[in-house]
């Protein structure tokens, strides 16, 4: 069974806050699923299936489908990481394909700005029935420092620079100029990013995503209901997912998940990357859009540094625009987890809502990936190519 | 930039699978685990292989190796260098690298290991330059 025309995107919400003190994390949930739920010209009692992930607070989608008064006879809590929204599109679209649902929200919220959470630069506290926990807590891994690593062994076995890096944050500052809730919107140029201060080498400050409170929302339905609604319909022409792990101590940080979440997206969609007229691609840092963009195809595997130089991810300058909200380098990366942004952007994007200085022309094929959890040791990794039907 | 460790290294906590590892180290000894059915080296330590599900041995590992990737954790209030070490016998590990400047750790260099007690008292295995 193939998800290939199964389902649709209806209803998108990016939540305008960055910093939400005043609002409880539940509240945020249910913010963003009305938000959606008005794109999408829906109404709650439609939400037969319901998906999110660590970031919602109780047990798996309890909590959640109690406190927004839900009654879906489908939930899904798959935790990827930052790219489990990617994968709740796909998981939702195989449910709708199963007859399981019909109407399915997704909801991502989150505060780290407001709680003052250190991120990316701080260990993360690991429960010790986590096997590999005692094996690696004692070296202080964190986020920023294992993204460093693969940017590490990149420039070694690839001859990537820091230069390079720096060119897709600058692509990024260049389309977070016409997003007017932009966390970042200044215009920043491959000398700033190189001279900001290092947090975890090769990585600098510039290399890394801003820390935002906000979240959104996304609802997928069948095509025959979103053909009735208000908005450009958008479908779910193929999708796919992978973990990557440490391998029992075959550690290769010269690939992503993506390469086989790819792999598997564009089978389905019966596409090649040179038919993608939009990529949004998760950008916890520079180097996580690079490896993605290699291990997609759009490039081959080393020759990211070059591709992504010279204004190639700019929209109306490159060849590949990317991330045309500004991405979680320069607008939001809500509850520190990127992939969901990446879905809304691609569909407006296929309706024609981006920004008029960034939108695309013809934007009929989009894609967007992501990964979640740590590049340089366990991550998911999902894709989704959606299509203006 | 020379520092010896992190300032302050968070103590292992081991289990029944794991006991005879820590004993190890606390020993002065790196162990890994090696599968009775295909061979193979792995790490971390499992009860069964994960490339096979074979039952496993702990042997002792020559505790030489050389850098796969590193990255000195600059924004830390004591910076210190996170690597992956690929062992003589072919697993990868995670470890600090110690006992020497930051600025000339390279991939590729040659280590070897070194014992440097957690904050409970427990050793832990690092790596330091070999030459």
């Amino acid at each position: 069974m193939s998800i290939r025309g199964a389902a649709s995107i209806a209803g998108i919400f990016e939540h305008p806050t960055r910093h939400a003190p005043d609002k409880s994390l539940a509240q945020l949930h249910a913010e963003m699923a009305k938000g959606a739920l008005e794109d999408a010209g829906l109404s709650k009692d439609d939400i037969d299936g319901y998906f999110c992930a660590g970031d919602a607070p109780g047990l798996g989608a309890l909590s959640m489908v109690d406190y927004l008064g839900l009654k879906p006879r489908h939930v899904d809590s798959t935790d990827t990481g930052g790219s489990s929204y990617l994968l709740h599109v796909s998981h939702a679209a195989q449910a709708i394909a199963a007859g399981k649902c019909d109407v399915a929200l997704i909801t991502l919220a989150g505060k780290p700005r407001s709680d003052g959470m250190a991120t990316g630069t701080a260990p993360r506290i690991v429960a010790p029935t986590v096997p590999d926990a005692q094996f690696e807590q004692p070296y202080a891994p964190t986020i920023a420092n294992m993204y460093a690593m693969v940017a590490m062994r990149h420039m070694h076995e690839f001859g990537t620079t820091s230069e390079q890096l720096a060119w897709i944050k600058v692509a990024a500052s260049h389309h977070a100029q016409h997003n007017p809730h932009a966390l970042m919107r200044n215009v920043v140029t491959v000398e700033e990013v190189v001279n900001s201060p290092l947090v975890a080498d090769p990585l600098h400050r510039l290399d890394c995503c801003v820390i935002t409170d906000g979240g959104g929302a996304i609802i997928v339905t069948r095509p025959e209901i979103a053909k009735g609604l208000k908005k450009p319909v958008v479908n779910v022409r193929g999708a796919g997912e992978a973990p990557k792990h440490t391998d029992g101590g075959k550690v290769d940080l010269s690939y992503c998940g993506v390469r086989f979440s790819g792999r598997d997206a564009f089978a389905e969609a019966g596409v090649a990357p040179s038919d993608i007229k939009y990529v949004s691609i998760y950008d916890s840092f520079t180097i996580t859009v690079l490896m993605q963009l290699e291990d997609l195809g759009f490039c081959k595997k080393g020759e990211g540094g070059k591709f992504v130089s010279d204004g190639n991810l700019i929209s109306g300058v490159g060849k590949l625009p990317f991330n045309t909200d500004g991405g979680g380098l320069c607008s939001n990366h809500p509850a520190n987890r990127g992939g969901l942004t990446k879905v809304l952007e691609a569909v407006r994007q296929l309706r024609g809502e981006a920004h008029p200085a960034v939108q695309v022309k013809n934007c009929d094929l989009a894609l967007a990936s992501g990964t979640g959890g740590s590049l340089g040791t366990r991550h998911g990794a999902a894709t989704l190519i959606l299509e203006r039907a | 930039m020379m520092s010896a460790t992190q300032g302050k290294i968070a103590a292992p906590v081991p289990n029944v699978e794991t006991q005879a590892y820590w004993d190890g180290a606390n020993a002065g000894k790196l162990l890994l685990k090696k599968c009775r059915s295909c061979g193979q080296h792995h790490f971390y330590p499992r009860a069964l292989c994960p490339f096979c599900y074979g039952e496993t041995d702990w042997v002792e590992a020559k505790g030489t190796g050389e850098i796969y990737s590193f990255s000195v954790m600059r924004r830390a209030q004591v910076p210190y260098a996170i690597a992956w070490v690929s062992l003589a016998e072919g697993p990868a590990i995670m470890t600090n690298i110690v006992n020497c400047d930051f600025d000339k750790i390279r991939i590729g260099q040659r280590v070897k290991v070194t014992f440097v007690p957690a904050e409970n008292g427990q050793r832990v295995q690092m790596f330091e330059p070999a030459d």
